[in-house]
């Protein structure tokens, strides 16, 4: 492929220094992330993909090596470009959802473009919150309030406010884990649906079944990759979603 | 970040918490209105006695003669008649000094209407009302031409009208001096009594000299009075006098006393400074303590949204957009209280004015103390919390519970 990579990782390291052991977390990483991948980190806890996670997504700094986010050499930048490199090049969606509360879904979504360095009209916050919100299916919930939203609407008005302003990067640490496995793929859905739109996603889980919804696999172990492979057999959300009501059709008829 | 959408952020981050923001702004609130109802009872007072004061005349200076004394014993201010209409007439060519009255003070029995009356019996110059802020109410004052023909004119007290001619008009009356008619021509508008008890209506005027060669025999006048130009050329005016009479008499010892309005007025506005500096200490440490309060709260609310800034950190916010939102946050508790506080402090003073029917005024300048200083109050309060919170890491942040 003759595009530049969007992640291009160079033996990183990370070590914390905590008490009087060093915790070597991460062991010297080599990654490339093309545009239009879907890859799935994986490992177990301990394996350090939480550490590799923030350090992609410019939220901590690695020890060790080189980090090229989207060209931007991210390894030696200070704490406030760092700020504007996640406002800019990045878009999170955390496993907590972690949306303002008493704050209303299309807010919620304006958010990081009150941080962006270059001044958004008002009105053009609104038109961009609300066609991230159609984007993934939710513009008749623009005035709904976290706590009147589903877990599955929640995490798609974080998937809206992490696309609102258009990153290079989307970064999911396990989007998954608060929901319920119907609400699981139907999410996995809406990311496929945007990957196919050409959107770079990295999404961290430790479950199999989620992974098998990307097209990349990279398993970590003790701060190192241990296999890194395309995905057989991938899953498809709205293929998944059929069968699973067929199943529960049948659930219903048996009783 | 714009200014107004933190301005949002902060209004709904305090009206999430109604209670705790109101009680939050209590402190400030309790200090300014405080301060500004202190205030406005205390220079109500104050402007009360300055106007009284100035009442009295605003660049009256008074000339006393010496003392008297005869061998071991000495007589008080004005004992030895010293001055004279000549000295009067003198100080009145003095630049700096626009009017001029010899005065002569005697106490007589008066008739008129078949009524008689014990009151003070004035000579003085045609230019008594200005020097004094006086005017007559009805009628008019002698002239110079009365003065000098001896007349046998007198302008009135409404006390004295009132005590000789009940319910009648008294001008083109005659009333009696020690026996010699003098014709009423004007009333003096009623002014009360002055600072120190004494009835200012209860006076008949007459011209000095009619004073000093009908009813009395005197040669030297009581004191006089004068008028500077204005309030900033009095103690030029006073110096003057002092250099002018001292000259005249030749005297190794000053034979006279001169004072002015401007001292009492100076020991009454010391007073008002004094009280001043009081309400400002009052002030600043009830505004301190509402800051206090303040900083307390806004730890709790760094504390309780430490999640919620590692979110908007995760989306890019940077340490100053952090730092800002919870110093917007602070300002506009304290801004909020002190506006509060200034509408409470004044409704206040109204309501006591209106008890007490005392006048109040609420100067402008304290308002706007009040306000800068509750919003620095809040600056200063609200520093620590927010750079606290904008220092937050943000991996820490997002993952605190």
């Amino acid at each position: 492929m003759q595009t530049n990579p969007v992640i291009k990782l160079a033996e990183i390291h990370k070590v914390y220094h905590t008490g009087e052991v060093d915790v070597h977390a991460v062991r010297g990483i080599s990654l490339e992330v093309f545009p239009g991948e879907f890859v799935a980190l994986m490992g177990a806890s301990g394996s350090g993909k939480s550490t590799l996670m923030n350090m992609i997504g410019a939220l901590d700094r690695p020890t060790g090596g080189n980090y090229l986010l989207d060209g931007t050499d991210v390894s030696t930048l200070d704490r406030d470009a760092l700020a504007d490199v996640r406002n800019e090049k990045i878009g999170f969606v955390f496993q907590g959802f972690n949306l303002l509360s008493r704050t209303s879904a299309l807010e919620n979504v304006e958010m990081p473009m009150l941080y962006n360095r270059h001044r958004i009209p008002s009105h053009e916050q609104r038109d961009r919150a609300l066609r991230a919100l159609e984007l993934v299916g939710l513009s008749q919930r623009a005035d709904h309030h976290p706590n009147q939203l589903s877990g599955g609407q929640q995490q798609r008005v974080a998937i809206a406010r992490a696309l609102v302003n258009r990153p290079a990067l989307l970064l999911a640490d396990e989007p998954t884990g608060n929901l319920d496995s119907q609400t699981s793929i139907e999410v996995m859905g809406v990311f496929q649906k945007l990957n196919d739109q050409g959107i770079t996603i990295v999404m961290v889980t430790h479950e199999l079944d989620v992974a098998r919804f990307t097209k990349r696999m990279v398993i970590l172990r003790d701060g190192k990759i241990v296999t890194d492979e395309l995905v057989q057999n991938r899953s498809f959300a709205e293929k998944e979603l059929l069968q699973l009501r067929a199943a529960q059709e049948a659930v219903k008829l048996a009783s | 970040m714009r200014i107004f959408a933190s301005l949002r952020i902060a209004g709904r981050a305090l009206l999430r918490n109604k209670m705790r923001s109101l009680l939050t702004m209590l402190g400030i609130i309790i200090g300014v209105g405080a301060v500004i109802g202190s205030v406005s009872l205390t220079s109500g007072a104050t402007k009360q006695v300055e106007d009284q004061v100035s009442s009295l005349g605003e660049n009256v200076i008074t000339v006393f003669s010496g003392n008297f004394t005869s061998g071991a014993m000495r007589g008080g201010w004005g004992s030895a008649p010293t001055l004279t209409v000549a000295d009067a007439l003198a100080i009145a060519h003095l630049p700096h000094v626009l009017a001029v009255s010899p005065e002569v003070r005697d106490r007589a029995q008066i008739l008129a209407n078949g009524l008689n009356w014990n009151t003070q019996v004035m000579g003085e110059s045609p230019e008594y009302p200005q020097i004094l802020n006086r005017s007559i109410a009805s009628g008019t004052m002698f002239s110079d031409q009365d003065v000098r023909s001896l007349a046998k004119s007198a302008v009135i007290g409404k006390t004295v009208a009132d005590q000789l001619f009940p319910g009648e008009n008294p001008l083109g009356q005659v009333l009696r001096i020690r026996n010699i008619p003098f014709q009423i021509i004007g009333v003096l508008t009623p002014k009360g009594f002055n600072l120190f008890g004494q009835d200012q209506d209860d006076v008949v005027v007459v011209p000095y000299t009619s004073h000093m060669h009908r009813i009395t025999t005197r040669t030297f006048v009581s004191d006089i009075l004068a008028e500077a130009s204005s309030d900033k050329t009095i103690i030029q005016a006073q110096n003057e006098i002092t250099d002018l009479l001292s000259a005249r008499h030749r005297s190794k010892e000053p034979d006279f006393t001169v004072r002015n309005q401007a001292d009492l007025m100076e020991r009454v506005s010391a007073a008002s400074r004094t009280m001043g500096f009081l309400l400002a200490g009052v002030a600043a440490v009830s505004l301190v303590v509402g800051g206090i309060g303040i900083m307390n709260i806004m730890l709790v609310s760094v504390t309780e949204r430490t999640r919620e800034i590692g979110i908007r950190m995760a989306v890019g916010a940077r340490a100053a957009d952090i730092l800002v939102q919870f110093l917007i946050e602070a300002v506009t508790l304290s801004a909020i209280g002190g506006s509060i506080g200034i509408l409470g402090g004044v409704g206040f003073s109204e309501f006591v004015a209106y008890l007490k029917d005392m006048p109040t005024v609420t100067p402008v300048i304290w308002i706007a103390i009040a306000f800068v200083s509750s919003a620095i109050i809040g600056i200063i309060s609200g520093f620590y919390p927010a750079w606290k919170a904008s220092k937050l890491d943000p991996i820490d942040a997002l993952h605190y519970e």
